[in-house]
Formats: C-alpha cells, structure tokens, sequence
C-alpha cells in the first residue's frame, strides 16, 4: 500500500476514560485522505474528547490511534490569541519552514482567502464571531497539514452565518483539499458537510452507525437527499 | 473635557472649603495650616530643590524594590500558576507571608541591612513581592486550555509557549496586579522613610512633625499623592495598548 492510500487517521478500539468515567469506548474508524467525515451526536457525548484524542492532546485509555503528518484544530470559540492582531494570528500558523521572506505572501494569501484583508490589523475581539471563525480556519489551512479537526466551528455562530460558513468551508476546502474530521451536534451541519456521517451515542460513546453521503454540493437544506439523510440519523438517535 | 474638568470643580470646591474654615479660625491654632501657608511652604521647598530631591530619593527606593519584586516574583508566579506540584508546596506559605503587614518587617528591616536605602527597598519588596506571586500565579492558572492546544499544534517548543502564550495570556492581570502593587509600595515607602532614614517624603513629613511645621506635613502629603497619581495613571496608560485591551474588551 502506497504512502498516499494509507489512511490518513485509523483508530482501532480507542476508549477514554476519565477517572472511572468511561467515556468512549470501542471505537474503529479509518478516514481516507481527501475525505471529510462529520462525527455527529448529542452534546457530552464526547465529541470533543475524541477531538482532543485525535488531535494528539489526549493519549487514549484502551487501543491505538495512527495518524499520518501534522493536523490542526479548529476550535469553537476563542481559540485564536487574542493579544494579536488577525494578520499576526494568521502568520503564526504559517509552518516555519516556510522562508521568512515567503511567510507575508502566504499571510496575504490566506488574508484574501477568508475575506479579511481590510481587518488584518484588527483585533479578534473587534471581530464578529464569524469573522473570527474565519480567522480560525484561515490559520488552520495556513498550516499545510494533512489532517484538519474542527470542534463545532460553526456552533457558537447565528443561524445565517453558519450557513454561510458552512457554504465557504466547502468552497475553501474544493481549492484546498484537506483530510478534515468534524465534530458537531447539529444533524443538518453533518449532513451538508460530510462524504460520511458517524453517529455517535449511547454511553460510554460507540459508534452507532456510519453513513455515506454521496449528494452533490452545495446540499441546501430543502434538497431530497439532504432531509433523507437527516431523517436516516435522527431515526439512529432515537429522536424521530 | 469631563475626565479634567470634574476632578478640577471638585477639587476647587474642597479647597474653597478649607480656605473659608481657616479664614474662619475653625481650626485649634496650630493644628491644620491654612492653603495659603501651605502654598508659600510648597513654593518654597521647590525653590530650595529640597522637596525635588525627596521625591527622587522616594521613587529610587519604590523603583529597586519594585523592579526587584516584579522580576522575582513574575517568574514564580508562573511557576506556582502552572505547576499542581509547585502550587501545592508553596502558595499557601506565600498566603502566610502576603497576610504579614510589611510593618511587621521593620525590626528586621533594620537589624539586617541597617540605615539608609536598604531597608526601605526591602520593606517594598516584602510588601509588593508575595502580592505579585499570588497574582501571577492565579492569572497563569487561569489561562484557557485550548490557547496551549493550539499551540502545541502550531509546534510551539516549551519556551515560546512560555513567552508567546502565558506571558501575553497573562499580562492584562499582571498589569493590573502590578499597578495595585506599585500604589503599595508608594504607600510603604513613606513609612519607610520615617523608620531608617534622611531624606525622602516620608523623611520630610517626619522631620516637618518634629518641627510643628504642619504646612509642610501637608506639603509632604500633596507630593505622594500627586505622584501617587502620576504612577497609578501610567500603568492605566500601559494597558490601554492595543495589543493589551482585549483583556478588558472581553
């Protein structure tokens, strides 16, 4: 098997305790390179434990997770520095072994792709939260890693601008192809997103099922398969 | 214009009512000086260069004791604030010092480092050191978890997440700690100054009471708190920087 068919994550009876708290248990999962799988279930069900656990933060309690290169997190709130500005925040996930003379241009360069070239200087907290989510993925990508994690990016977000995050990441994510696991409890979020669905639940966390979701894009929400899908796993948590 | 303003009517107004008690002899002879034996008295030891001197003699001490006390303290704080080990060993005999009134330092002030500036400096570092530690290390306890995440992602070795993450995450607090301190250490240096010395503002007022000259008790009483002022309203400047206002943004 080459280098590039290896599967970038592959988790094999991963659990995570904490304390005597069994929080997941028994999960196997191989996300393919290039693909972007949306782990969905209800909140404290441990989505952002196995984040943490795949994002290298946490060591799993039982089985192993092999990850192939770097990833980066995309986090829900507040995890841009918010003692600087968004050019600066931008240029700390530039990889340094980018030459120092190269690393404004691809500031510059992800500056224009999130949008924010006249709030460079800005700080996060004169932001929207939108803009700072932008901020987040913008540095995220800047990154050239492998694998990008995202910690319900969008879910501190109104209505509209998750939307219209949501539209972007897709459009961003088409130029720049990444291996990205995302997390989220909202269904329509996972449904618009995913090339597959896994839905998590019970306690401790297992995988209760995992769906491929080969729709077009963009998927609106009134689209068929789109509210098929939604009612496929929200018959799977037990909510319909 | 109201920030000048007010404070000026303000201060107008309780000056017009001491001037208008005095005038009226409200006061026992020789218990509060007249404004305009004060002014003629402050005229005065500014002509002699006598108050310019004790004020620098003041903030000489309050900078080495508080300098000293910053970069000592800053480092341990962090150490407390991000260490369970180191925090569990040390804070709470930091509690048990930082509850100590710096007076009560004062026989030791004395009998270890004698007359002069020492013992005043050691009393303002006693008195600003343990308060800086508490305060360091609570603003590094309470840096969010996911500023490090992101950091260890962005493949920060130990030393840059100390100075470009803790350092930066805690500097709103740290200023904030250090301006109540420097206001401490004002405070100190002028009961300081009426233990082991000979100069300075605490001296003056001092040496003024040993003269019955309570114009310049109130003169000496003018100068700290009109510095007092100057150091708290510098350190207010300093955290109004850009890259510091999103502590108080939030």
């Amino acid at each position: 098997m080459s280098e590039h068919d290896r599967p970038v994550l592959a988790l094999r009876g991963v659990g995570f305790d904490y304390g005597a708290h069994r929080v997941l248990d028994g999960l196997d999962l191989e996300v393919a390179r290039g693909e972007l799988v949306v782990c969905v279930g209800p909140s404290g069900c441990g989505k952002s434990t196995l984040l943490a656990l795949l994002g290298g933060h946490l060591a799993p309690t039982r089985g192993t997770i092999d990850r192939v290169g770097q990833c980066r997190t995309i986090y829900q709130d507040g995890g841009l520095f918010p003692w600087l500005t968004v050019r600066d925040n931008l240029a700390t996930g530039v990889p340094t072994t980018i030459p120092l003379a190269e690393r404004a241009a691809k500031v510059a360069h992800w500056l224009a792709i999130i949008g924010l070239r006249d709030f460079a200087d800005h700080f996060p907290h004169q932001l929207s939260g939108g803009m700072r989510q932008r901020v987040e993925l913008g540095r995220a990508l800047a990154g050239e890693t492998d694998l990008l994690l995202c910690d319900e990016p969008f879910s501190a977000l109104d209505y509209q601008t998750r939307m219209k995050m949501r539209r972007e990441l897709v459009t961003t994510l088409a130029t720049t192809p990444r291996t990205v696991v995302f997390v989220t409890h909202d269904i329509e979020e996972a449904v618009q997103l995913a090339d597959r669905v896994v839905v998590l639940g019970d306690r401790p966390t297992r995988i209760r099922t995992t769906l491929p979701l080969p729709l077009a894009r963009p998927r609106l929400p009134a689209a068929p398969g789109v509210a098929q899908a939604e009612q496929t796993i929200l018959d799977e948590l037990g909510l319909s | 214009m109201r920030r000048v303003l007010l404070p000026l009517v303000t201060g107008g107004a309780l000056l017009a009512i001491w001037a208008i008690a005095s005038a009226a002899d409200a006061f026992p002879t020789g218990t509060v000086p007249g404004p305009g034996e004060v002014a003629t008295a402050f005229w005065g030891e500014l002509a002699t260069g006598r108050l310019l001197e004790d004020a620098i003699a003041s903030l000489y001490r309050v900078a080495w004791g508080f300098v000293g006390a910053t970069i000592t303290a800053v480092p341990l704080g962090l150490l407390i604030g991000r260490s369970l080990t180191t925090r569990a060993a040390i804070l709470p005999w930091i509690n048990f010092f930082r509850s100590l009134s710096p007076i009560a330092w004062i026989p030791f002030a004395i009998v270890w480092f004698g007359v002069g500036d020492p013992p005043a400096i050691f009393l303002i570092f006693i008195a600003t050191f343990f308060q800086i530690v508490v305060a360091t290390a609570a603003a590094a306890a309470a840096v969010p978890e996911v500023y490090y995440r992101v950091a260890r992602d962005l493949g920060y070795d130990r030393q840059k997440t100390l100075f470009d993450v803790t350092l930066n995450a805690i500097l709103p607090q740290l200023l904030t700690a250090l301006r109540i301190a420097i206001g401490v250490a004002w405070m100190v240096v002028v009961a300081a100054e009426m233990i082991a010395v000979r100069s300075g503002l605490g001296y003056l007022i001092v040496d003024a009471r040993n003269g019955l000259r309570m114009d310049l008790v109130v003169v000496g009483m003018i100068a700290i708190g009109l510095i007092g002022i100057g150091l708290d309203a510098g350190f207010a400047r300093l955290a109004r920087h850009p890259s510091l206002r999103w502590g108080s943004a939030r």
